[in-house]
């Protein structure tokens, strides 16, 4: 049982910041939706002019440093998925980041020599 | 690797990343995150979304009309088959009113694993649903727990009344081979499924 003096702000709590805070009440972003696997590059390894970003855009810059995908990125920075796509969005209108969509794997537009692909890798593993 | 050159390449659609998404569905408790660990590269990722949503007759407090604050945990692993080939499976949320979270998941998948209980086969039945009417090929992948009965593959085929193609095979959701079997399975229903254009339902 919790008691008083201890424990109210463990990590059950939830997060001391509203998540939607760090993106100053916007659970929408501008431009474009990208996908769940798009692949995010940084452009830049320091941000020159930090304007308006927060911590959270620096977190985000630093795990772009190397192509991540936005759902590494989500799960790494620990914040909610729809967070990270406005941070994400943001970087990207300062040109900070790249997002690259991948190429469309449905099961009736992919080329049946990447399944073969596929299958030939998963039975090396 | 040089992805300095990535703007300058932007061209050659060729070196662009391919990422293959699966799903794996099925019933709350089935297994789903311990089979997404046992093939995962990395340990299985964790990634949540917090929704506020009004509070209908599901968590009913008996005429309690409120909002609510709930969070939608997604696991996720990774297979790198090749530098440029990137499998990612992903775990959806078990509770039949987060499917709206599927609905971005499914968009672009390349097919679906259900993984089902014999004990509880009718957890899945939603799930079966789900890629059936969104022409997502799937199989159904049954997670033998210790001590559960087993049912011959037959005996879940007409419970499930499934298509007598659609692949149904056994697994151990812990065993990395028999994921691995699992997965191997999807993408060959997957290549039959495509090889077939007469309409499957």
């Amino acid at each position: 049982m919790p008691s008083n003096d201890e424990g109210w702000l463990d990590a059950e709590a939830g997060p001391v910041v509203r998540p939607y805070a760090l993106t100053r009440g916007r659970t929408r972003h501008s431009g474009e939706a990208f996908d769940l696997v798009a692949t995010v590059t940084a452009t830049q390894t320091r941000i020159a002019d930090p304007g308006g970003l927060g911590p959270e855009h620096f977190s985000v810059m630093q795990l772009a440093q190397v192509p991540t995908t936005v759902v590494e990125i989500a799960s790494d920075v620990d914040l909610p998925l729809g967070v990270v796509r406005i941070l994400l969005a943001d970087l990207r209108e300062l040109g900070l980041v790249m997002i690259q969509a991948p190429v469309p794997m449905k099961a009736h537009q992919v080329d049946r020599e990447t399944l073969r692909e596929v299958l030939h890798g998963l039975r090396g593993l | 690797m040089a992805y300095g050159g990535y703007e300058a390449n932007s061209g050659t659609a060729a070196r662009r990343h391919r990422a293959i998404k699966i799903l794996l569905a099925g019933g709350f408790g089935v297994g789903k995150t311990t089979l997404v660990g046992a093939v995962s590269e990395i340990r299985p990722l964790r990634t949540e979304e917090p929704l506020t949503e009004s509070s209908k007759d599901i968590d009913s407090t008996a005429g309690v009309e409120r909002k609510t604050t709930t969070t939608v945990a997604m696991d996720f692993g990774r297979i790198t088959l090749r530098e440029d080939l990137v499998l990612y499976l992903f775990g959806t949320p078990g509770q039949e009113r987060f499917w709206f979270m599927w609905d971005e998941l499914a968009l672009g998948a390349l097919g679906a694993v259900v993984l089902a209980d014999t004990r509880r086969l009718a957890d899945c039945f939603p799930a079966i649903d789900y890629f059936e009417r969104r022409d997502i090929p799937f199989i159904i992948a049954l997670n033998v727990f210790d001590g559960a009965r087993r049912y011959s593959v037959e005996d879940v085929r007409v419970a499930l009344d499934l298509d007598p193609n659609l692949p149904i095979i056994m697994c151990d959701a812990r065993s990395r081979e028999s994921a691995k079997e699992v997965l191997i399975t999807l993408i060959e229903h997957v290549l039959y499924v495509t090889d077939t254009p007469v309409a499957h339902k």
